[in-house]
């Protein structure tokens, strides 16, 4: 089962460590270190550290590399300034989300897109179909790793490491969704203040072989600073709290991010995108369905899974996207995309054939106080 | 590496058996290994005590942070007692899986059954080649 599937550099570090390792998006990922509730609320006190190596990077550069990721994305690429980082969709032509991403501009004529693992090949294909004149398109993904540094001590840890050299100087005045360049043993690493927890933190790209020894010299430092390693489970429930998309689950070829919760990220007044006519369609249709953040009442001991019907009056008017039991916030939580006119309730999920009732509740559910 | 107690029995579904000495009543749980698998144990949904027990079927579930496990009937009977710990500390199913874990008790009402069960080695093969 184990021999096909792709490790990253530091799989050994993991297994040196205890993890229990999965399945993912064709890669062995630790799911779990020490406990996914230890971890998940590690990184909201203090920090942790996630191998997010499986993620793909692709460079788009010369004078046309703008205006073919401004045709890709919804987001407004053409606004980036150097040093800046874009969240964005990417769609089909029928405004369905083929993956979200993050747009890095390093200059006018040099671009990166950060894609998630289970997309790589598909926006790869994509972006190459899709490549407008004067524009490179390079896949860097296979060499390139990605170690997450998420916490509210996640700064002074990177600041007390050497290798991360000059750059710590300039963590302290880095703004959200910005980035800095500088290079480890000669190759060039980037640090951008950026994450998928809520909380501040940074995610570091260095070549594959310069990976272990960031990642050995963090968890040294780190004793200090409490920090220890998290895994997937954790960056799940993470995320879920503050009600980031999961590709896969809020996110998908047939859903809009119009529906899905981020229309702040589609830019109807830019000139033309993949999926502006179908979006503009939808927003002056209405919009079909929306996402809706409900709890599972304590009582009732049970959590909505992803799939999991849900009903208003007796009648079927959506399904859960992601659901779990918070570990902050110590409540049964989900997501459930349903049909707009449905979503002020009252709403039941079927847990194992019986309906459960649900309290719509706004999201996000959680607000870290480290302020990402 | 999961521990696998020598003086119980399992079942393919990750569950321990331990019979009284006469064999008419046992006490079940889930294995080292399953609690692994599950995670963080947030619910454990027992049965009532005096329901009625079906071999291989469905008697309760487990609902860890993230995935959800239903619990399988080891042998045919009735519930005698439930572990009702378990629905304030569900994480003594983690911890303790063996011990303060213990999920339910049990009247067997065909010890015949417990010919289907596994051995300690072949549930440690069993877990080897892979839930």
């Amino acid at each position: 089962m184990n021999a096909n599937l792709q490790r990253t550099p530091l799989y050994d570090r993991h297994v040196a460590l205890g993890a229990k390792m999965v399945e993912f998006a064709g890669w062995s990922m630790p799911v779990q270190y020490d406990g996914l509730i230890a971890e998940h609320r590690r990184v909201r006190s203090a920090v942790g550290l996630f191998d997010v190596s499986h993620m793909g990077e692709i460079y788009f550069e010369g004078a046309g590399a703008l205006a073919t990721l401004d045709n890709l994305a919804t987001n407004d690429v053409a606004g980036l300034q150097n040093g800046q980082v874009l969240y964005t969709a990417l769609c089909n032509p029928q405004g369905g989300v083929r993956d979200d991403a993050l747009v890095y501009r390093m200059s006018g004529e040099r671009f990166v897109l950060v894609v998630n693992a289970s997309n790589c090949a598909k926006i790869v294909d994509w972006a190459g179909e899709n490549l407008g004149p004067a524009t490179r398109m390079l896949d860097v993904s296979a060499q390139t790793a990605l170690i997450a540094v998420q916490g509210p001590r996640s700064r002074e840890l990177l600041q007390s490491c050497s290798t991360i050299g000059p750059l710590a100087q300039q963590l302290g005045a880095l703004p959200y969704y910005w980035f800095v360049q500088g290079e480890v043993n000669g190759k060039p690493m980037v640090v951008s203040r950026t994450g998928y927890t809520g909380e501040v933190g940074y995610e570091v790209f260095v070549p594959n072989e310069c990976a272990a020894g960031l990642w050995d010299e963090l968890m040294e430092r780190g004793r200090v600073f409490d920090c220890g390693p998290a895994g997937l489970g954790a960056r799940d429930t993470l995320r879920f709290e503050v009600c980031f998309c999961l590709y896969g689950h809020e996110l998908l070829e047939d859903v809009s991010p119009l529906e899905a919760g981020i229309a702040w990220t589609v830019k109807l007044k830019k000139p033309g995108f993949i999926g502006k006519e179908a979006l503009v369609r939808q927003k002056q249709a209405g919009i079909p369905r929306q996402l809706v953040g409900f709890e599972i009442e304590a009582g009732a001991r049970a959590i909505a899974r992803q799939g999991y019907e849900v009903h208003a009056a007796g009648r079927r008017v959506g399904q859960v996207t992601s659901g779990t039991w918070s570990p902050t916030l110590e409540r049964s939580l989900g997501l459930a995309l349903v049909e707009t006119a449905a979503a002020a309730g009252p709403l039941q999920v079927v847990v194992r054939g019986r309906e459960v009732p649900l309290r719509t509740v706004p999201i996000p559910f959680h607000k870290p106080v480290s302020r990402a | 590496m999961a521990k696998i107690p020598k003086d119980l029995l399992y079942t393919e579904e990750h569950e321990w058996v331990h019979f009284s000495d006469d064999r008419t009543e046992a006490t079940v749980g889930i294995t080292d290994f399953a609690q692994k698998e599950l995670g963080d144990i947030v619910y454990v949904e027992l049965p009532q005590e005096g329901d009625a027990l079906q071999h291989m079927e469905s008697f309760g579930t487990i609902e860890a942070v993230k995935t959800v496990a239903e619990l399988y009937a080891p042998l045919t009977g009735e519930v005698l007692e439930t572990n009702h710990q378990l629905q304030d500390e569900p994480t003594l199913v983690n911890g303790s899986p063996y011990e303060d874990g213990w999920i339910i008790r049990m009247r067997v009402t065909n010890p015949d059954e417990a010919k289907a069960l596994l051995s300690p080695e072949d549930y440690k093969a069993r877990v080897a080649e892979g839930a």
